[in-house]
């Protein structure tokens, strides 16, 4: 298991990535932390004929807050943002997400513009971006586009990404002072891409949901925000009958696959189950959540 | 429980026999200076890369290999009939296996691909790398054959036969009937039944396959540098089918990265790399990558059993009734076979329990996927899962608790030696002391007390319990009857050298399980050395005497007994050494701690290290006629029982949520029995691996294949193997009922946890579940699986 | 063919000048072009934690680390790591609780466990279990281990004071 030969460039500036990037085209990846792009190399599902390496760019790594928005370079580590007190206070939907993407010696290495431009379905950090709002910042020789969240990704691997662009930045704005956040994933061991996962944050007081956001992964070629559901709960104080609609709208907001971990059916079952126990911790009545608890 | 002499000469002070000492080998590893054959490079060393059929059943028309052959740094690109030149085929056939019946084998497949994987071309390079660029240009024109991939489908009338000569695609079918089974049914209280269906799983070692072939045409002799369980068995089939003796094959055993099973066989992949040594006269190393490890190393338990038992309101068991199914790949494996499995369950089911009404029929079935054959606790995980639920449903249709029943039916303590239904020969078995012991250790009325609170609440926890038995030292019975040359007996030689020191050369293996730890044990304590003392030599066909191996939950039963005798024959030479020089009756002298002392009165006489210098390089100052024997050669074999039986009782106690189907699994034990206890903690440790490794295909392992043949998730991100974060801690008891076939008395312990842990976990489910009036007898248990049978999705 | 390209790098505390194909990956270099095969490897692709390495101080699956993404990286493997003795306590811990059979994942799960420990403190088990997660054993069931981590991390808070 080797990956096929390629050629390799570090460019020292984003400038020279793009440069080389808009050169080579089609035939150059862009590595990041390459957790992703390393194995599909080593199985030889992709075959570069060049790796442009993002390694050297120390502009693209850091947080920042700039008024009511934090800007994450692209290049920060999953670690990067687990550990930051600026996450931890500012986006912490973010730091309840990064637990659960993989395992520590992969957070070392993994970006998140890496996980980003990867576009995977199962992954957490796209429906997460979605939940909070987040722009994606992409620049090309011309210049920078910024892209809403919940148009970024558009299909299995497949982003709004255009040739001989890349991921520069993500932007966010700082959560409300009286955000609520859910994040919860099944997934058959630590550490893996979940069955289903919901990223989800409100604001609002009691059983009234301001603002909900409901953002899914592992449930369609996609992570998703479930409109339809949070339509349903936000049109008045959260009870069972409203619950009950709202999961029973999952069936339209949701298209889930059958893979080798489940049907679909089971993803849409699961989808319910989660909603359920996201509303119970973002209204703060645990009756909702439709299970016991030890 | 049976009662020893607490004043034998196992239990001498300072004793090593039942002491937790810790392993020789471990610096090594735990330094990253252990060496793996993964690790070894040679001068000129090619590497090989096998192009392997995408199709699980295909005719091969055509090889084009020009292309590959021009790649940079390739050596020889060579396909599966230019192989056929210099590696013969062969046939996994036992002839006590009656009817067994399989096609030739081929290292790399001639004419035709019977299983996605199969090697079809090889292809040598500088590198693997560059071995794998040109493995890309080699171009095999197929013609796609209908796959056989159903087991029940593959015994229809219209079915694609997959080796037109042998007739059909039933390998072997073997049918018992013991007792009354009809009657039994007949006047039964309740009947339950079930099939029970397993996922077909691997051993996923974590290092995989490795083997270099290293031919060496000055000396007209192959070293082999392979990860083998069983070094001579290896030496004699590679010499077959080479066409070399034995003496012109040594075959050696570096650290191994975990075996399992999985490296006592015979791969096409490992003798073609061993034959294209030969051919090219230059060291070829194979290492599988964790892809061709997937679809390649053996897979097991691909089984679907329907089961039938028959009880009286009193709780008593009057019959078994099952019939199984397996399939098994394309050819049976070579040369212990893929009817062993099969032939295992049938002889298991029952086994724990006094019943002696029982019919069973296994069917073993050929099928366009990877081959199957022996993994850790063959056919004990399906046997003891069959039983253990069938008693668990009995139970619930009669309305007893499943410890209760269990305690009505064991086999009594006191009832030995006896005999189960199947005709299995038990010698020592100790199953009420452990039902009793296990229930105190989880303290079960307690749990159940806990259980009945909790569901109240709506949280649904389970407790599964699974009585079994496991085949340990094995005789001939096992393979050597049916006409296979792999050696039940072991042979161990030690030797005092001029320093005093010990070495002790082995003819067991070690892949982990301590096998380097117990012989150093066994050996200083019959000699009365430390233990810093004795080096151990072991896996190599040129220094060590002829063996087994490592395989069958054997190695200290078979081969510690053999360091026993040995270095007890080596204690009396040495004393009869000291006994000339210090012109003493060697009677009344003993070794203690390396140094001959006066027996009575503890006195010390003289140092090991004294009696080598005289006897190696004084001799002359020895009584005329007399010749020191400083080495000593042992073997030992099991005769009176064709297997040590030994038994033991598994618990699970686990949490379903019922909501989404997830099992979380709270705690484990396991109580068992393996007779006399060399190292306890290796023993523990042997236990709670096995019991992962059994907890594995109860939740997550399985080997999924399309109805085309194709493996759907052969990478370690889709097929899940059981990893820290949710195995439970496990809590380990004994009984110790020793064997009188040894001195020594110890069975084996190896495979007792994976015998039992599936059947415990899946009971416990069962359990938690029993308010839905839900049963499941189908692992892996997936989120899936139980939402399903709840009614959920 | 595609051209070598030339590091330098620090290996366990030795600078080092290669010339490495870009495909080659870390856990390889280190194997094949230094010798040092106590890095193991079990999947490549990123898995099984076998291959896990120290680079700038922090573990790394050396499958999914190019050797050319290490230029002018400092690396450490376990062979490093033993040499200076830093992990002395916790081999010892293992050895004593038979925390490894084959002994292949055993250079990955020490070094992932000291990472966890140079955090300080006494993590409780599950903890334990749930950072040691990206790390495959198949001999010993993974109780031993976390023993062998929590007693070293208990030996080491009570050394702390």
């Amino acid at each position: 298991m080797k990956a096929s030969a390629f050629d390799y460039a570090r460019p020292a500036s984003v400038r020279e990535a793009l440069e080389l990037l808009g050169r080579h085209g089609d035939a150059a990846k862009l590595i990041a932390g390459g957790q992703s792009l390393v194995p599909a190399l080593n199985l030889r599902l992709l075959a570069p004929e060049i790796l442009i390496d993002l390694g050297g760019l120390a502009d693209l790594r850091g947080i920042t807050v700039e008024g009511a928005t934090v800007r994450i370079g692209a290049m920060t580590r999953h670690a990067d943002l687990l550990g930051s007190p600026v996450i931890a206070e500012k986006l912490p939907l973010v730091a309840a997400a990064m637990p659960h993407i993989a395992h520590p010696a992969i957070r070392n290495r993994g970006t998140i513009g890496g996980n980003l431009a990867h576009a995977d379905p199962a992954s957490e950090l796209p429906a997460v971006m979605q939940a909070i709002d987040a722009v994606i910042v992409v620049r090309d020789a011309s210049g920078e586009r910024r892209i809403a969240a919940r148009d970024f990704f558009t299909g299995i691997y497949e982003t709004a990404l255009r040739d001989g662009e890349m991921i520069v930045a993500v932007e966010a704005p700082v959560a409300a002072k009286d955000e609520r956040i859910f994040f919860h994933e099944f997934s058959r061991r630590s550490g893996d891409y979940a069955i289903v996962g919901l990223a989800a944050r409100a604001t609002g007081s009691g059983n009234a949901l301001a603002d909900l956001r409901l953002a899914y992964f592992s449930v369609g070629d996609k992570a998703t925000l479930a409109e339809r559901a949070a339509a349903v709960l936000g049109a008045g104080p959260v009870d069972a009958t409203r619950l009950a609609a709202a999961q029973a709208a999952l069936a339209e907001d949701l298209s889930p696959q059958d893979d080798q971990q489940a049907s679909g059916s089971t993803r849409l079952h699961l989808s319910r189950v989660v909603l359920a126990r996201a509303i119970a911790v973002l209204t703060g009545d645990a009756s909702l959540a439709g299970r016991a608890t030890a | 429980m049976t009662a020893r002499n607490p004043l034998t000469e196992l239990d001498r002070p300072n004793s090593y026999i039942g002491r937790a000492v810790p392993r020789p080998n471990l610096t090594r590893l735990l330094r990253g200076r252990g060496q793996y054959v993964s690790d070894m490079t040679l001068p000129r060393m090619g590497h090989v890369v096998f192009v392997r059929s995408p199709y699980a059943h295909a005719r091969i028309l055509g090889i084009d290999t020009a292309e590959a052959e021009a790649m940079p740094g390739v050596i020889a690109v060579v396909t599966g009939k230019r192989l056929a030149e210099v590696c013969t085929p062969w046939v996994g056939v036992l002839s006590h296996l009656k009817g067994l019946k399989s096609a030739p084998q081929h290292a790399i497949a001639v004419d035709r691909a019977c299983w996605q994987g199969e090697a079809v071309c090889a292809v040598v390079a500088e590198t693997r790398a560059l071995a794998e660029d040109a493995a890309e240009r080699v171009f095999v024109n197929y013609e796609e054959l209908e796959p056989v991939t159903d087991m029940v489908a593959a015994l229809q009338p219209d079915a694609t036969v997959i080796h037109p000569e042998l007739g059909d695609n039933l390998a072997f079918e073997r049918n018992l009937d013991a007792g009354e089974v009809d009657k039994a049914f007949a006047e039964a209280d309740a009947v339950a039944e079930a099939e029970f269906v397993f996922g077909r799983h691997t051993g996923v070692t974590l290092e995989p396959r490795s083997i270099i072939g290293d031919w060496n045409p000055g000396e007209e002799r192959l070293t082999v540098h392979q990860g083998t369980q069983a070094p001579h068995m290896m030496q004699n089939i590679i010499a077959k089918h080479l066409d070399l003796e034995e003496a012109q094959v040594r075959v050696i055993c570096h650290d191994v990265g975990g075996s399992f099973g999985i490296k006592v066989h015979v791969y096409a992949d490992e003798m073609a790399t061993v034959a294209l040594s030969k051919l090219l006269r230059r060291p070829v190393k194979f290492v599988a990558d964790r892809i061709e490890s997937f679809t390649t190393d053996i897979h097991a338990r691909d089984h679907r059993c329907k089961g039938r038992i028959a009880v009286k309101a009193d709780g008593t068991i009057t019959a078994f009734a099952i019939d199984d199914m397996t399939a098994i790949g394309p050819y049976s494996m070579y040369p212990r076979t893929s009817a062993i499995e099969a032939n295992q369950v049938v002889n298991l089911v029952g086994g724990p329990y006094t019943n002696m009404n029982y019919r069973a029929r296994a069917r073993v079935v050929f099928q366009n996927k990877n081959v199957t054959c022996q993994y850790r606790a063959v056919g004990h995980p399906i046997a003891c899962s069959v039983t253990e639920g069938l008693v668990d449903l009995a139970a619930r249709a009669i309305g007893m608790d499943p410890a209760e029943i269990r305690r009505k039916n064991l086999i009594p303590d006191d009832a030995y030696p006896t005999a189960s239904a199947s005709g299995l020969k038990f010698e020592a078995l100790s199953h009420h002391a452990s039902l009793d012991k296990l229930l105190k250790m989880m303290n079960y009325d307690a749990l159940r007390a806990e259980q009945a609170e909790l569901r109240k609440k709506g949280i649904h926890r389970g407790i599964g319990i699974a009585s079994f038995i496991e085949v340990t030292n094995p005789s001939a019975a096992f393979y050597g009857v049916g006409g296979a040359r792999i050696s039940s007996q072991d042979g161990v030689a030690v030797r005092l050298d001029a320093t005093g020191r010990i070495i002790v050369q082995t003819s067991i293996t070690e892949q982990g399980q301590g096998s380097e730890a117990i012989t150093a044990q066994v050996t200083a304590h019959a000699l009365g050395v430390p233990m810093e003392r004795v080096r151990v030599i072991l896996g190599d066909t040129d220094n060590t005497p002829y063996g087994g191996g490592t395989w069958a939950s054997r190695a200290a039963g078979i081969g510690g007994e053999a360091a026993w005798q040995a270095g007890k024959a080596l204690k009396a030479n040495i004393l009869a050494v000291a006994a000339s020089i210090l012109q003493a009756d060697a009677a009344t002298l003993d070794v203690v701690n390396a140094i001959v002392v006066d027996k009575a009165t503890g006195t010390e006489r003289m140092p090991l290290e004294e009696v080598g210098r005289i006897a190696y390089f004084r001799p002359d100052t020895l009584p005329p006629g007399f010749q020191a024997e400083l080495m000593t050669v042992r073997h030992f074999v099991p005769r009176e029982y064709p297997f040590a039986f030994t038994n033991g009782i598994q618990a699970s106690w686990l949490e379903v949520d019922t909501d989404t189907g997830f099992v979380t699994l709270l705690k484990h034990w396991c109580l068992e029995d393996c007779g006399t206890i060399i190292n306890p903690q290796l023993v523990d440790e042997q236990i709670r691996g096995g019991v992962v490794q059994g907890i594995g295909p109860a939740l997550y392992e399985h080997c999924r294949y399309d109805e085309r043949g194709q493996l759907t998730n052969a990478s370690m991100a889709d097929y899940l193997v059981p990893m820290a974060a949710e195995m439970p801690d496990i809590e380990i008891g004994h009984v110790v009922s020793p064997t009188k076939e040894s001195e020594l008395g110890a069975k084996g312990a190896g495979e007792a946890g994976t015998a039992g842990a599936a059947a415990a976990v899946a009971n416990a489910v069962n359990d938690a579940l029993s308010p839905f009036d839900v049963t499941i007898t189908e692992i892996p248990l997936t989120p899936e699986v139980i939402l399903k049978a709840l009614g959920k999705v | 063919m595609t051209a070598t390209v030339s590091i330098t790098l620090t290996v366990n505390g030795e600078t080092v000048r290669a010339e490495v194909p870009p495909r080659m990956h870390l856990a390889d270099f280190l194997r094949e072009r230094l010798a040092l095969t106590g890095t193991h490897i079990g999947c490549e692709h990123g898995v099984c934690g076998a291959c896990t390495v120290r680079l700038d101080g922090e573990i790394v699956r050396g499958c999914l680390v190019l050797a050319v993404q290490a230029n002018g990286m400092s690396v450490e493997t376990v062979e490093g790591a033993s040499d200076s003795g830093e992990l002395q306590d916790l081999q010892d811990a293992f050895r004593e609780r038979n925390a490894l059979q084959c002994g292949y994942c055993t250079p990955g799960m020490l070094l992932t466990a000291q990472e966890l420990l140079a955090k300080g403190g006494v993590p409780d088990r599950e903890t334990i279990r749930e950072h040691m997660s990206g790390n495959y054993c198949r001999c010993t069931g993974y109780q031993a281990i976390v023993d062998a981590v929590e007693t070293t991390a208990r030996n080491r808070a009570a050394a702390r004071g």
